[in-house]
């Protein structure tokens, strides 16, 4: 049974080691509190990096997929729900889709969409989407303890920035090697005490980028806290039946076999 | 069941005869339950219950992942986050689902090549066998379309490339493909006959693997040994044989508990190990991802698909010999659809009469440096075509049809099998002891 265990294990890590194998990029890793079977997010942290991402990120990059009520949930920043419904409706208003009217945002619509000109991506997914194949870390079974590395790259892609810029064809680049060309559309969009944290925490740029890494694996995964806590419970409850069926097993076989 | 003789069911009271002269169904269930199986069955024989667990598995969650998921290419990968956001316990039920079909492969692996090592396709179960490779088939098939429906990027370009391939078919190919997608490219159509038959297929497979436990509940099991069970009298086939009930249903179960222990840490730790994250990134028919990588179970197929290139002199010959109908494209595709076929015709590409390779002590080595092969191919499959990895693919993907065609066919003819036990009994005696009686 062991044997029939390493040989299962081993070719599951031989199997997928190989899917992740890809470029390194200089993405480092980052011990966030979220990552391994035990990780949580910190409720402060994930407060800090929404005020980053309301503050800063919001400008330019949209979180369609992310209810804003969401927001108050249990496992996220759990806001205020009285404050989720005031902020939802200062963003910007949305088109109805009974009444084809326009109308003050509420918390159980998604946040705005960025789009257009010198608009970024969607940062929704963003965690999940730049997982692995774009860094070192979150590829191999060190998954389980280092996470997907898709917060990392967010981390070191804001801290990346080189201070070098381009211009071509009637665009500034600025110099960032964890991007994947080198060269991103983006200005380096955070510099020391842009925000002014609520909790006292001082802004640094590290801070601030580690913060909202954190934030967009929470929008990303809303519910990693609760998978985990079923994790544990179906590990567990199997673990038990696993140990009874192998007593149960062994008994019957007994009689039949000559030596036990 | 003309096989093994054992005791069948005799019905008692008179509700139990009244329905058994309408409907034997309890005997049906309890020949199936009851049927005598071999002893010495080892810890390879668990895979089966594994993967009977999987279709129930991925046919019950995928019901309900159903009720909440939209096939519409602007509202499907929208619908798959309003499950993982919104639906309660939806997350749950999607990484199952989706790590569901890992497991699905992970098991029918490992249960293909325990048939081709215990020689379990030999006479009399070659119907068992093909029987299981077309459930193979139709799993692959299941679950590329499956793999479509979140319609991320890597659905997309995924299916783009893998409706491609009948796209090399000569002359027919561009029809076949368009017929298949419902439509010049990948759209909306495809979306929805994917999800169509990604519903329909597990009830066939479900069906089939009916008929798959049938026949071998007909022959009765392989075992480790590939001697038969005795048949002569009732008392010799049960020195033979346990009755599945309890014996077997205990010990898979306790197999298949340790497996699910193991399946449930990685839904809940690392959910998104065995998954692409570029399909967290909603298709884009104008952005085409770097490296286009299929799932993980079909990366061994998919580097043979890949290793015959246009500069390899086979490819050649082929193109010259059939005035370039074969180019290199359609050559990797039958190559692709030939390594399968090739095992589905193990059963008469092996001239051994001995059935298990324990006993054959040549053949085991070129069974596991197949077993290698295969993890081989499954890594280079996943790697980009250029530097050394052709080379691998290529050497990989030409022991894979070696095995087959040259050395299952010609070691039978020149192999000395090892000496080999009277009976099952003596097999499993020589393991645990005589029991006293």
């Amino acid at each position: 049974m062991k044997k029939l265990l390493i040989s299962a294990l081993s070719a599951l890590v031989l199997s997928t080691g190989a899917v992740a194998a890809s470029e390194a990029g200089g993405v480092k890793d980052f011990a966030f509190s979220f990552e391994g079977p035990f990780g949580r997010f910190d409720q402060q942290q994930l407060r800090r990096g929404f005020q980053v991402y309301r503050e800063v990120c919001s400008a330019c990059h949209g979180l369609k997929f992310v209810p804003i009520r969401s927001l108050a949930d249990e496992g996220g920043p759990q806001m205020d729900p009285q404050w989720v419904r005031d902020y939802a409706a200062e963003l910007d208003p949305v088109i109805d889709a009974d009444t084809q009217e326009e109308r003050p945002r509420k918390d159980t619509d998604f946040f705005p969409i960025r789009v257009g000109d010198g608009m970024g991506p969607d940062l929704s997914l963003m965690a999940k989407a730049r997982a692995g194949f774009h860094g070192p870390y979150g590829t191999g079974i060190s998954q389980l303890f280092n996470g997907i590395g898709g917060p990392e790259y967010i981390h070191s892609l804001l801290n990346g920035f080189t201070g070098a810029d381009k211009q071509e064809a009637g665009n500034t680049f600025y110099e960032n090697h964890i991007f994947s060309t080198g060269w991103i559309k983006m200005p380096p969009p955070l510099s020391d005490d842009i925000v002014t944290y609520e909790d006292g925490t001082p802004a640094t740029v590290e801070q601030m980028s580690e913060d909202v890494a954190t934030f967009l694996m929470w929008t990303a995964e809303p519910k990693m806290m609760a998978r985990k806590d079923m994790g544990f419970t179906a590990v567990l409850m199997l673990g038990l039946l696993t140990v009874l069926l192998y007593l149960t097993n062994k008994r019957i076989w007994a009689p039949h076999k000559g030596k036990h | 069941m003309a096989g093994i003789p054992h005791d069948h069911y005799e019905p008692k009271t008179g509700v139990e005869k009244w329905l058994h002269e309408r409907l034997p169904v309890v005997a049906l269930i309890y020949d199936t339950i009851m049927i005598p199986t071999p002893k010495n069955l080892n810890w390879w024989w668990i895979w089966g219950i594994v993967l009977a667990f999987c279709l129930v598995l991925q046919i019950g969650t995928g019901v309900v992942l159903v009720m909440h998921y939209t096939p519409h290419v602007s509202l499907a990968f929208a619908s798959v986050e309003h499950i993982m956001r919104d639906v309660n316990g939806g997350y749950a039920l999607r990484y199952v689902h989706a790590n569901g079909a890992s497991l699905f492969f992970f098991a029918v692996y490992i249960h293909i090549f325990r048939g081709l090592y215990y020689g379990s396709y030999k006479a009399p179960r070659e119907v068992t066998w093909i029987v299981g490779m077309i459930i193979y088939l139709l799993m692959m098939g299941t679950a590329f379309m499956g793999y479509v429906l979140p319609w991320g990027q890597m659905s997309f370009w995924g299916a783009t490339v893998i409706t491609g391939l009948f796209g090399a078919i000569p002359g027919i190919g561009p029809s076949i493909q368009a017929w298949l997608l419902g439509g010049p490219a990948v759209d909306n159509a495809t979306l929805n006959r994917f999800f169509s038959l990604h519903y329909l297929l597990p009830f066939v497979i479900a069906g089939l693997v009916i008929v798959h436990m049938w026949a071998f509940h007909t022959t009765g099991n392989n075992n480790p040994t590939g001697v038969e069970v005795r048949r002569t009298s009732k008392e010799e086939a049960k020195k033979d044989t346990l009755p599945f009930w309890p014996y077997f249903v205990i010990k898979d179960l306790f197999a298949l508990a340790l497996i699910v222990t193991i399946f449930f840490a990685v839904v809940g730790f690392m959910p998104n190990y065995l998954g692409h994250p570029d399909n967290y990134i909603e298709a884009n028919p104008l952005a085409t991802p770097v490296h286009i990588v299929p799932e993980w179970y079909f990366l061994p197929f998919y580097a043979i698909l890949r290793a015959f290139t246009a500069d390899v002199w086979a490819v050649q010959f082929v193109h010259w010999i059939t005035f370039g109908i074969v180019d290199a494209k359609f050559f990797g595709v039958l190559a692709m659809f030939g390594a399968i076929i090739a095992m589905a015709l193990a059963p008469w590409l092996d001239t051994s009469k001995v059935r298990s390779g324990q006993f054959r002590p040549v053949f085991k080595w070129w069974f596991w440096l197949l077993a290698i092969d295969f993890v081989v191919l499954m890594w280079v499959g996943a790697m980009p075509t250029d530097g050394i990895y052709p080379y691998i693919s290529l050497i990989g993907a030409t022991y894979w049809f070696a095995y087959f065609f040259v050395i299952l066919p010609l070691l039978g003819l020149i192999e000395k099998p090892a000496p080999m036990p009277a009976t099952i009994e003596e097999d499993f005696n020589n393991h645990y002891g005589t029991p006293a009686e």
